[in-house]
């Protein structure tokens, strides 16, 4: 396989034999049989697979949405959409993509699949807590897709009042299914915080975690702080339009913006619930490629903790220009640059650990690389926006688009597929294809820059968001974001092809194909039904690679 | 309340572990659920579980508290008028009934540790009488204020009150007690449930009382969040 990894790993590394399943312990996939088996499965393989059918299938959808809506936005006049329809796609894309697709995305589905395995552990903490967050999921969904055939929302994904209180589409449903992944997600992060505390296998202490983990337990703590007051923030607004109880009603002496805040206080910590843990994805595979220890592990670890801290203490930047005073928009602003420290530290510290690393070029090495390139272009455009002067006139342009989708596209759905490759072997027992897997992450890279970069300029010249009739000297640039965000498709596309095709067809994965150190590693491919055959006992670090001979070079 | 599904029914026992030490080999280990080694993990790991719910129950009542405050802060002399319309000797005597819920269900607790099952089935019911009672209390207040039109947002109609948006103190109002009575009747289920399910089928003891500790830290909760409730809605100065 072209897709092992170089000469400086080999048998020495635990685990690293052929996988091969006796009668005695059967992987999870063929541990039980029938669909009961998967749907009431306590199995955090199991529960974490079905996530991912889920979370891709609503990235389908999400995805087509946007496309619809890129067509229409290629000409300056309106062609193919009434305004209305137009505004309808673009909040169930976003509803979409926020509640069913970015904040499951990595945690969910890769979490609930490797975190476990990672610490050793038989399962999570509590098996049937995770069946039933699942379940709770695909309740929240059913009220989405309910909204979506129903006629939809055009309040924009994120319900500002007294507008979502009083339109006539269908808002209550779009919110409760809001409201009810909320229970999902903290329920999830919930069962994380305590599996870490309490599942670890022995000898794995706090600074033996990989940094996968320790993003984890960040991201969890935000699950768990944020998302209920995002819960009570849609429940208020769900009363405000059956019962019209006005909190966020000026008419009845009612604050819309204190919906602003609240709905901030949620939304901008669950930014990181998005990215932190595409961060963790990260530090695993640009150590793992680069076959060298991490540099600067602490400071990683702490950084995701700082992140988590701080992103409590920002929302109001997404409100400088909703009425707030002067010194609470400054400090937010402050607070938002503070932000960028820890974050660059994590980029800094993955730039060092490639330095003389043996850096093995691969697909997922290839996708890492993407990220950096990407989400530093995101990180670095949010510094623009977290400038009070010049936010005042980007606020609400196509600048503002293209940055939250350099970062959460770019970011956290790149760090997803890059996790789905790095782990798929382990998930499904099978290896992808590398060459189709490299011209896919060229495509996505080719087609995601194409698609929104040209939004940058637009936005900067300023064009606002959320028109589908538009002045025509943005038409070049909206038309090129097209062109590109059907290049994007057709590389999403590539990659969903040959994953599919890989079940069936690709080569046997071997327990350890990128010879990392970390316990998920040491377990068949695929897993059998309770992780491990023994007790593992960790003796070693995550990331002790063997020394790089440099005089080979 | 979804923690109780899965930790702990299979509750653990406390007594047959030593001190950091190996279980008693001699000890029924029935109920430690397959993926944990030792009951002392699975006891841990529900109680921190529990904790962190009850943060994030906090967390959920934060929002109806800033909004509360931030009216409060808006309309200062509308909130003083206001709270004149309920009734504050209902509301401490649903104080008085809920901290003796609080102190009912510590003595279940208490007799559960003690292996008197009997005495602890009798708490819980004395506890579930005084959530009923307090349900009660609460039903005469909300029949009285309905009575009156001191109702939420567009459907006020009472006209006693000068001064800005009143009916922003009885949507707050209502949404505060009713969230929490939401709680209080949740709390009510789960402790018959418990009666008639875990505790009747013998899966309760001295050995593995976790179930009943948890339900008495939302107890608690439950009655802690009535103790912030009762002075910035009914003693308002």
């Amino acid at each position: 396989m072209p897709t092992s990894a170089g000469s400086t790993a080999d048998s020495t590394v635990p685990g690293d034999g052929a996988s091969g399943h006796d009668d005695a312990h059967p992987s999870y996939l063929s541990a039980s049989k029938g669909v009961a088996s998967w749907l009431f499965t306590v199995d955090h393989k199991r529960i974490g697979v079905m996530y991912l059918v889920c979370v891709l299938s609503f990235f389908l959808v999400g995805g087509l949405l946007a496309l619809a809506f890129r067509l229409e936005l290629s000409t300056a006049a309106p062609d193919l959409f009434t305004a209305s329809t137009y505004n309808r796609l673009f909040t169930l894309h976003g509803a979409i993509m926020v509640f069913l697709v970015l904040v499951p995305s990595i945690p969910a589905t890769l979490g609930n699949f490797v975190l476990p395995l990672m610490l050793g552990a038989k399962d999570v903490a509590f098996p049937r807590l995770n069946l039933l967050s699942f379940h709770i999921y695909v309740l929240g969904a059913l009220f989405l897709i309910y909204t979506l055939v129903s006629g939809g929302v055009e309040t924009g994904w994120t319900f500002y009042a007294p507008y979502s209180s009083t339109t006539d589409s269908s808002v209550v449903s779009a919110l409760l299914g809001a409201f009810i992944l909320g229970f999902s997600s903290i329920l999830t992060g919930l069962n994380f915080i305590v599996t870490i505390h309490k599942m670890r296998a022995p000898g794995l202490t706090w600074r033996k975690l990989p940094l996968f983990v320790w993003a984890a337990y960040a991201t969890s703590m935000i699950q768990v702080l944020a998302t209920p007051v995002i819960a009570i923030t849609l429940f208020l607004l769900v009363f405000e339009r059956t019962m019209g109880i006005g909190i966020f009603d000026p008419a009845l002496g009612g604050d819309p913006v204190l919906f602003q805040h609240f709905f901030w206080f949620y939304s901008h910590p669950v930014v990181y619930v998005m990215i932190l843990p595409a961060f963790g994805v990260m530090s695993e595979t640009i150590t793992i490629n680069s076959r060298k220890h991490i540099f600067g592990y602490n400071a990683i670890a702490a950084s995701s903790i700082a992140i988590a801290g701080l992103g409590f203490m920002v929302w109001g930047h997404h409100m400088f220009v909703s009425g707030q005073s002067e010194l609470a928009g400054t400090i937010f602003s402050l607070i938002t640059f503070a932000v960028a420290v820890p974050t660059a530290i994590k980029v800094f510290s993955w730039v060092a650990t490639m330095y003389k690393g043996s850096i093995q070029l691969n697909t997922v090495m290839l996708y890492s690389l993407s990220f950096l390139f990407i989400f530093s272009i995101g990180g670095l455009t949010g510094l623009f926006l977290g400038t009070l002067a010049i936010d005042v006139h980007m606020h609400d342009t196509y600048f503002v688009v293209a940055h939250f989708h350099y970062v959460m596209m770019g970011g956290t759905l790149i760090g997803f597929i890059t996790g789905l490759h790095h782990w798929w072997p382990k998930m499904t027992g099978r290896m992808f294809p590398e060459l189709p897997g490299k011209i896919g992450c060229a495509l996505v890279f080719l087609g995601f820059n194409l698609t929104f970069f040209p939004q940058f300029v637009a936005g900067a010249r300023g064009m606002p968001r959320r028109y589908h009739e538009y002045a025509p000297e943005f038409q070049i640039w909206q038309f090129w974001s097209t062109v590109g965000s059907f290049v994007l498709a057709a590389g999403l596309f590539l990659i969903a092809g040959y994953l599919l095709w890989s079940l069936k067809r690709g080569a046997r994965a071997p327990r350890n194909p990128w010879h990392g150190m970390s316990l998920e590693w040491q377990t068949e491919s695929p897993p059998i039904e309770h992780n491990f055959d023994h007790q593992v006992i960790c003796t070693h670090g995550p990331y002790d690679f063997e020394e790089i001979d440099y005089s080979k070079a | 309340m979804n923690l109780q599904t899965e930790s702990e029914v299979a509750a653990v026992p406390e007594g047959g572990v030593p001190d950091g030490g190996v279980p008693d080999p001699g000890e029924d280990h029935t109920h430690l659920a397959m993926h944990f080694h030792d009951l002392d993990q699975q006891k841990s790991a529900a109680k921190l579980g529990m904790w962190i719910f009850l943060a994030q129950e906090l967390l959920f009542f934060s929002g109806l508290f800033m909004a509360y405050f931030a009216f409060r802060f808006l309309y200062p002399d509308t909130w003083l008028a206001a709270h004149e319309l309920l009734d504050k000797r209902m509301g401490t005597l649903n104080t008085v009934v809920l901290l003796t819920s609080s102190l009912t269900m510590a003595l279940a607790v208490r007799a559960c540790q003690l292996n008197d099952l009997k005495s602890c089935v009798r708490y819980l019911w004395l506890t579930i009488a005084c959530a009923c009672g307090f349900l009660v209390v609460k039903y005469f207040e909300y029949a009285h204020k309905f009575q009156l039109g001191e109702l939420p947002g567009h459907h006020y109609r009472f006209e006693g009150i000068t001064g800005g948006a009143p009916e922003l103190f009885f949507s707050l109002y209502f949404m505060m007690t009713g969230v929490h009575g939401l709680h209080v009747l949740i709390g009510i289920g789960i402790m018959v449930w418990m009666i008639f399910g875990p505790i009747r089928r013998g899966r309760v003891s001295s050995q593995q009382y976790s179930l009943v500790e948890n339900v008495g830290l939302y107890w608690h909760l439950v009655d802690l969040i009535w103790i912030f409730l009762f002075p910035l809605l009914y003693l308002v100065r």
